[in-house]
């Protein structure tokens, strides 16, 4: 132990590490954060609709769509949930070069991880609106809703305060997959906390990173929960 | 008018059909309020929801307005449920919307203007009892309140009939009584017809003027609610107009003992000693085994059960005397006195 400290944590390695911290963090951090929310972004955008045809396409959901389509959506859903992170990069980069305009990048990192997110969102919205009370949808039927409205006036509105709590559950888990970013020349502090700390036995640096991470977990999922309740008008105030 | 002709129901399931309704024909008029009433499982739910297409009856049809139902597009039953709304026993309010706005969801339906939709919630929350409500939401409110706001969101889009699934089934009884009444103030000031459906004959009583009785997917006895609960012929109506007789409370008969049934049909009899001025007037001392009376419209309706002791000659000396009352009739119990079974004249 004393060994470890002497080695990783003397006051050289910490001197070094200090002037990593101040030149890059704060930069790093502003990268991450940008590469999770926009991928977040992006990944409710398509996940969201996903997740409706999901509950609303089944066939015991109010606007049943063929099986082999459903089948197939959720095939493909399983599909690239199943398949690791790491390999969808790699597998993804001529789409990925054909979207942004390169393969590489900040900027480039960001469509696989909308790859691997929105079928995770997906599912997650899934969820949402099947908690939503089924003689809350027949109410809306039976006052003449068609399928759409009923989605967009009953069944979405009825599970905010569950769909925060879904896409703080998303916010998070791509936050965490963002650490792979340098696989494909992306930055980001998951990216310098590897890079510094495994390749250049920067521990400090490493361990800082680390903090700053679970610190931003905690704060999206602090603001989600606060979000949520907040949004939900069920409980009697 | 609505009518239901030949409607049947089958449901597919893991364990094989399940016929929730078999060959109901009903005719409701505009203006009735049109109970049907049944046991838990009797097809009810399935029977009001085919009337808004809902369910799609498997055979029959549901004419209402000239029009067949079952045979409008999507968009026309959507049009329809405009006109046919629906409340239901867990209420259904969007728990996540303020009253105003669950009451002008409907009206966003149909593409009402914003402003004109929130002044006809406003006037439809006045017109439940709730005019202060408006910014409340669903979970800050009592059942009836809540069930209050349901009948302004149902009544919003000027419907011509109104279904109630077991809309009060979930109350107090004192709840019930006030949205019964406010179901019966709706039905006489808007001309809006009302159907009912209810496990509880109290309900039926309070303010149906029509009930259907509803078995197995079949009806079982229709008519007018005085008509039919002074007079139960088929089984299951027995059971739900003596209850207790059906729970196994009848009496263990003496030697001789007679059980008699009293029936009021719409008179003042509960307020006269009958069974007091019979015992000093005949030497008679009945025993009330149950009763059940009820005021309908103003007149008393309801049923006594009493067991005369002695013999055939106290039990005529009794009908004899009972009889005499205006609009009472009374019945030798046949079924649970059967040897005297072919005495069951009905004295008038
Ligand atoms: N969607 C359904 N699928 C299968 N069986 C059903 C369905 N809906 C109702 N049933 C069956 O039909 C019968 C009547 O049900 P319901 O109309 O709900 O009765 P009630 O409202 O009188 O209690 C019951 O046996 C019930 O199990
Ligand atoms: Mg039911």
């Amino acid at each position: 132990m004393n060994n470890y400290i002497a080695t990783y944590y003397n006051a050289d390695k910490l001197a070094k590490a200090w002037s990593v911290i101040q030149a890059d963090f704060l930069r790093e951090t502003g990268v991450t954060l940008y590469i999770t929310l926009m991928a977040t972004l992006f990944a409710i955008l398509i996940g969201l609709p996903l997740g409706v045809l999901l509950v609303t396409g089944d066939q015991k959901g109010i606007h049943p769509l063929p099986k082999p389509l459903m089948t197939f959506l959720n095939g493909l859903i399983n599909l690239l949930r199943s398949a690791p992170f790491i390999i969808l990069i790699v597998v993804l980069m001529p789409i990925t070069r054909a979207i942004v305009g390169r393969a590489v990048g900040n900027t480039a990192v960001i469509v696989p991880l909308i790859i691997a997110a929105f079928p995770f969102v997906a599912r997650l919205v899934e969820g949402s609106l099947r908690e939503v009370n089924p003689n809350i949808i027949e109410m809306s039927m039976s006052m003449g809703a068609s399928t759409w409205q009923t989605v967009t006036h009953v069944m979405l509105p009825e599970s905010v305060p569950s769909l925060i709590t879904s896409f703080t559950t998303a916010v998070t888990t791509i936050l965490g997959y963002t650490a792979m970013s340098g696989a494909v020349g992306g930055g980001g502090l998951g990216n310098l906390a590897i890079t510094q700390g495994q390749q250049r036995y920067n521990q400090a640096v490493l361990l800082a990173a680390l903090i700053v991470l679970v610190i931003l977990v905690q704060v999206f999922q602090s603001v989600g929960t606060w979000l949520a309740k907040k949004a939900d008008k069920r409980i009697k105030e | 008018m609505i009518e239901l002709r030949n409607l049947s129901k089958s449901f597919t399931t893991a364990g094989g059909p399940v016929d929730a309704l078999k060959h109901v024909s009903l005719t409701i008029r505009d203006g009735d309020i049109y109970g049907i009433i049944g046991m838990s499982g009797a097809g009810k739910s399935t029977l009001v929801r085919c009337i808004n297409m809902l369910e799609r009856p498997t055979e029959g049809s549901v004419i209402w307005d000239g029009k067949d139902l079952g045979a409008l597009s999507k968009k026309e039953i959507q049009q329809v449920r405009h006109q046919i709304t629906m409340i239901f026993q867990s209420f259904n309010l969007l728990m996540q919307r303020t009253c105003l706005e669950n009451i002008m969801l409907p009206l966003k339906l149909i593409h009402m203007p914003r402003a004109q939709a929130k002044a006809r919630a406003l006037e439809l929350l006045e017109t439940v009892g709730l005019p202060d409500k408006a910014n409340a939401y669903p979970a800050q409110l009592s059942g009836g309140q809540q069930q209050r706001v349901a009948i302004a969101r149902a009544l919003a889009t000027d419907p011509k009939v109104l279904l109630c699934d077991e809309a009060t089934s979930a109350l107090d009884p004192k709840t019930t009584h006030a949205i019964l009444e406010l179901i019966r103030e709706i039905n006489r000031k808007l001309g809006i017809t009302v159907i009912v459906i209810t496990h509880q004959m109290s309900v039926v009583q309070e303010i149906c003027n029509r009930v259907a009785i509803l078995e197995n997917g079949s009806v079982v006895e229709e008519g007018e609610v005085s008509q039919v609960f002074s007079y139960p012929k088929a089984a299951a109506t027995k059971a739900l107009v003596y209850p207790d007789v059906a729970k196994g409370m009848e009496p263990d008969d003496g030697e001789n003992d007679q059980t008699l049934r009293v029936v009021f049909q719409g008179n003042d009899a509960s307020k006269k000693p009958m069974i007091a001025s019979m015992a000093i007037d005949c030497h008679i001392a009945a025993t009330i085994l149950s009763a059940t009376t009820r005021t309908l419209n103003g007149k008393a309706y309801g049923n006594m059960l009493l067991r005369i002791p002695g013999g055939p000659d106290e039990l005529a000396r009794a009908i004899k005397y009972l009889s005499a009352e205006p609009n009472v009739v009374v019945q030798v119990d046949a079924e649970y006195s059967p040897e005297s079974g072919r005495m069951e004249a009905q004295h008038e």
